[in-house]
């Protein structure tokens, strides 16, 4: 590729041009389809844009979700390279975890609201704990014995691993979607933004999110584990002969991504008031969309994702419908993966080839 | 001189005992009752062989983790519902195309071909699906493909679950939606005439048995052939593969062609077998299945994988239902205080055993002795430093 556009001198350079801008930016045109076509039509219709915002501040709650799980995959590729595939099981049974902790700390939609705050920070701190240990439990049983193996390997346990959590979900609360105490009232109005209603189940979303996030970056940024983390993503031998244990920074890894991933669960647990074992499945590869946008490896560019797929989801969940949100989403994985692997931010990575 | 005489005898005893063995699973029927279970369970597990085996030229040979396999699956099933059924019950004034139908379906309304029709049309809709499915992930290497190829399979298995909305053709929707299309036609074929399988499943057992055996025969000529050589050079080392002359993008766009060709033949044996076509049932647990049959046998070993889509299928069809979730088993878990049904976590068992096997003995069953060398080898660079995460990393640089 390189050396044809070496020989082909000045009159290639019109068409390097376009496909340079086609690639740096057909894929936010891309992005930008969905919003700007029902942002017409909503124009055109109702003369104003309060419908799509209103899509948006769902999409924004959608995608703070989405960002935290999104976390998990970007932190566990960016240091070993393997697609935890049973990522999304584990934001699932932290969802179910949240659940089933309710009635124990006596929670009702009647508790006082200093009883409901203590309560749900104790269960958030919990359901988090459990998702971290479950994940690094995975890495312990179903990846670390194929570090050695072909890259698929570990991909196929991952897998494997999946639909047995899945199973885990449909032995704990059975096959059917199963609703929960609406808590906090998430559907009720708390301000307006320009005329769209902000609910209460989006401030939470953000409001969860973003200290965790936070949190997330300034550890990997400033304590020496963080420090060890990046070292190992860099260079995993070069890590070792520093004196950094490898693998119990690759288990630190997954612990931090299953801690997100279990905030995610709590919120769902609140922001749906329902939960599913099968709703890690598609949020997990909504999230795993999202880490690719960001750019995979790239904590920053996973909350970007997650927003922008999490709107996505809100328009094309409210406008398109419920049916075809997966099928959409992942109309964007393929075109993404295809055109831009390395993300909206990301570097340029092996698989851009 | 006594070895060429040794291996001629071994040559013969070899065809002496497949010969008998194909017999032997062909008068297996004789000796049950012409509607039993068994045979009903032994069709399933035959037409999953044929899934298998398409599944093990993309995964086995050429290295490629298709997760989206259940894309091909539903293709051919849906070939059945577009092409043998009633479904468009529209075309022509209501009065249908039929194209050497059996003398039932000839006056009925809807489109009616026959069945050698179907599967030629099967194989070809499903092979250009695999080309579309390959192309993006030509570019792509290991789990991106597998990622990719699962979307495929999700966005297909979607377009058929909510196709009732979608209209193509003047007000034909392209599925039925959550509702089956039924009834599909029976088998019928030029010689045999209709088979009919509210009387017996034989005829349907051997019509599977013998899309076995043609597929068996195409893989064995396919893995020893140039192609063939291609796509396990592939496996082993890509880029080494394209500077001795292998063309790539040729070799994986035929992987995928070929191993999808199998999986619309084995949909379009299902439609009329199971006589409709839900796409409920088209979900990724099915590509997992299927990718659980060629992990049990062995990747890339084409008796393996035979071997691993017969138990698989009967885990399925026999195993789960009928001893695990029999009296004696429901007993002792009553008894430990375990209250379910294994045919509620079915997915989670075969998700245990691709765990399973993928640690203990990820060459398979039956490995093949190339792809076991490929798992157990070790360069000298590897044994001089016995770093842990060394031969990963080594392979991403």
């Amino acid at each position: 590729m390189e050396a044809a556009s070496v020989t082909a001198g000045p009159p290639r350079r019109r068409s390097e041009a376009v496909r340079d801008f086609v690639s740096r930016y057909g894929l936010i045109a891309i992005l930008l389809v969905l919003p700007v076509v029902y942002g017409l039509q909503d124009l055109s219709n109702d003369g104003n844009l309060t419908r799509l915002g209103e899509n948006l501040a769902e999409g924004v709650s959608n995608g703070a979700i989405l960002a935290l799980i999104a976390l998990g995959y970007t932190l566990v590729y960016g240091i070993i390279e393997l697609i935890n595939f049973a990522h999304g099981e584990v934001f699932m049974l932290g969802s179910l975890t949240a659940a089933a902790l309710y009635s124990p700390f006596g929670l009702t939609p009647d508790t006082s609201a200093a009883g409901l705050i203590l309560g749900l920070l104790a269960i958030l701190v919990l359901s988090m704990l459990v998702s971290g240990t479950l994940n690094v439990m995975i890495e312990r049983v179903a990846y670390r014995p194929l570090r050695n193996a072909p890259k698929l390997a570990p991909l196929i346990t991952a897998v494997g691993m999946s639909f047995i959590l899945q199973n885990v979900g449909i032995l704990w609360i059975g096959a059917s979607q199963k609703s929960v105490p609406d808590l906090i009232g998430s559907q009720e109005h708390l301000f307006n933004i320009s005329g769209v209603s902000i609910n209460r189940g989006t401030v939470l979303a953000v409001a969860t999110m973003i200290p965790l996030v936070f949190l997330l970056t300034s550890f990997v940024a400033h304590s020496r584990l963080g420090k060890a983390m990046r070292a190992t993503a860099q260079d995993p031998e070069a890590a070792r002969l520093m004196g950094i244990n490898v693998d119990t920074t690759i288990s630190l890894t997954f612990l931090l991504g299953g801690l997100m991933a279990g905030a995610a669960g709590l919120i769902t647990a609140l922001y749906q008031t329902s939960i599913w074992y099968f709703q890690g499945f598609s949020a997990g590869l909504y999230a795993f969309t999202a880490a690719v946008m960001g750019g995979i490896g790239n904590i920053r560019g996973a909350v970007l994702g997650g927003f922008i797929i999490g709107i996505i989801q809100g328009i094309s969940d409210n406008r398109i419908g419920n049916d075809w949100t997966p099928a959409i989403v992942f109309v964007y994985l393929i075109i993404i993966m295809v055109f831009r692997p390395q993300g909206l931010i990301g570097e340029e990575t092996r698989e851009a080839g | 001189m006594t070895r060429v005489r040794q291996l001629r005898g071994d040559q013969r005893a070899g065809w002496v005992i497949g010969g008998a063995v194909v017999l032997a699973f062909a008068l297996m029927p004789l000796f049950r009752a012409p509607l039993d279970g068994f045979t009903g369970d032994a069709i399933l597990a035959l037409a999953y062989v044929v899934m298998a085996l398409g599944l093990n030229l993309v995964v086995g040979f050429a290295g490629l983790l298709d997760l989206g396999y259940v894309a091909f699956y539903a293709l051919g099933l849906m070939a059945t519902g577009w092409w043998a059924s009633d479904f468009y019950s529209g075309v022509k004034d209501q009065k249908g195309i039929h194209i050497g139908a059996s003398n039932f379906a000839d006056k009925l309304p809807g489109i009616h071909l026959n069945f050698l029709i179907l599967i030629v049309g099967a194989i070809v809709i499903c092979a250009i699906a695999g080309i579309i499915i390959g192309l993006p992930t030509l570019r792509l290497r290991g789990d991106y493909i597998a990622i990719v190829t699962l979307a495929f399979g999700e966005i297909i298995s979607r377009v058929f679950a909510n196709g009732d909305s979608l209209e193509i053709f003047h007000n034909d929707a392209i599925s039925n939606g959550r509702q089956s299309i039924s009834p599909i036609d029976q088998i019928n074929l030029p010689i045999f005439g209709e088979l009919d399988s509210a009387t017996s499943l034989r005829p349907y057992y051997w019509c599977v048995l013998a899309l076995c055996l043609v597929v068996l025969f195409v893989n064995f000529r396919l893995r020893d052939s140039r192609l063939g050589r291609a796509w396990i050079a592939l496996r082993e080392d890509e880029v080494a593969a394209a500077s001795m002359g292998v063309p790539l993008v040729k070799t994986k766009l035929l992987s995928y062609a070929a191993g999808g060709a199998f999986g619309g033949i084995s949909g379009c044996f299902l439609g009329p077998f199971f006589a409709s076509v839900n796409a409920n049932q088209f979900m990724f647990g099915v590509s997992i299945f299927i990718l659980g049959m060629v992990i049990l046998g062995g990747l890339g070993s084409i008796w393996g994988v035979l071997l691993g889509a017969i138990l698989l299928s009967f885990v399925n069809s026999w195993l789960i239902p009928d001893v695990l979730d029999g009296e004696w088993m429901q007993g002792k878990l009553s008894s430990l205080g375990l209250n379910f049904q294994f045919s509620e976590v079915e997915f989670g068992v075969f998700g245990f055993i691709l765990l399973l096997m993928m640690v203990l003995r990820p060459e398979g069953l039956i490995p093949e002795r190339r792809h076991q060398l490929e798992l157990t080898e070790m360069t000298p660079g590897e044994l001089e430093e016995p770093g842990q995460l060394h031969a990963t990393y080594e392979a991403r640089a």
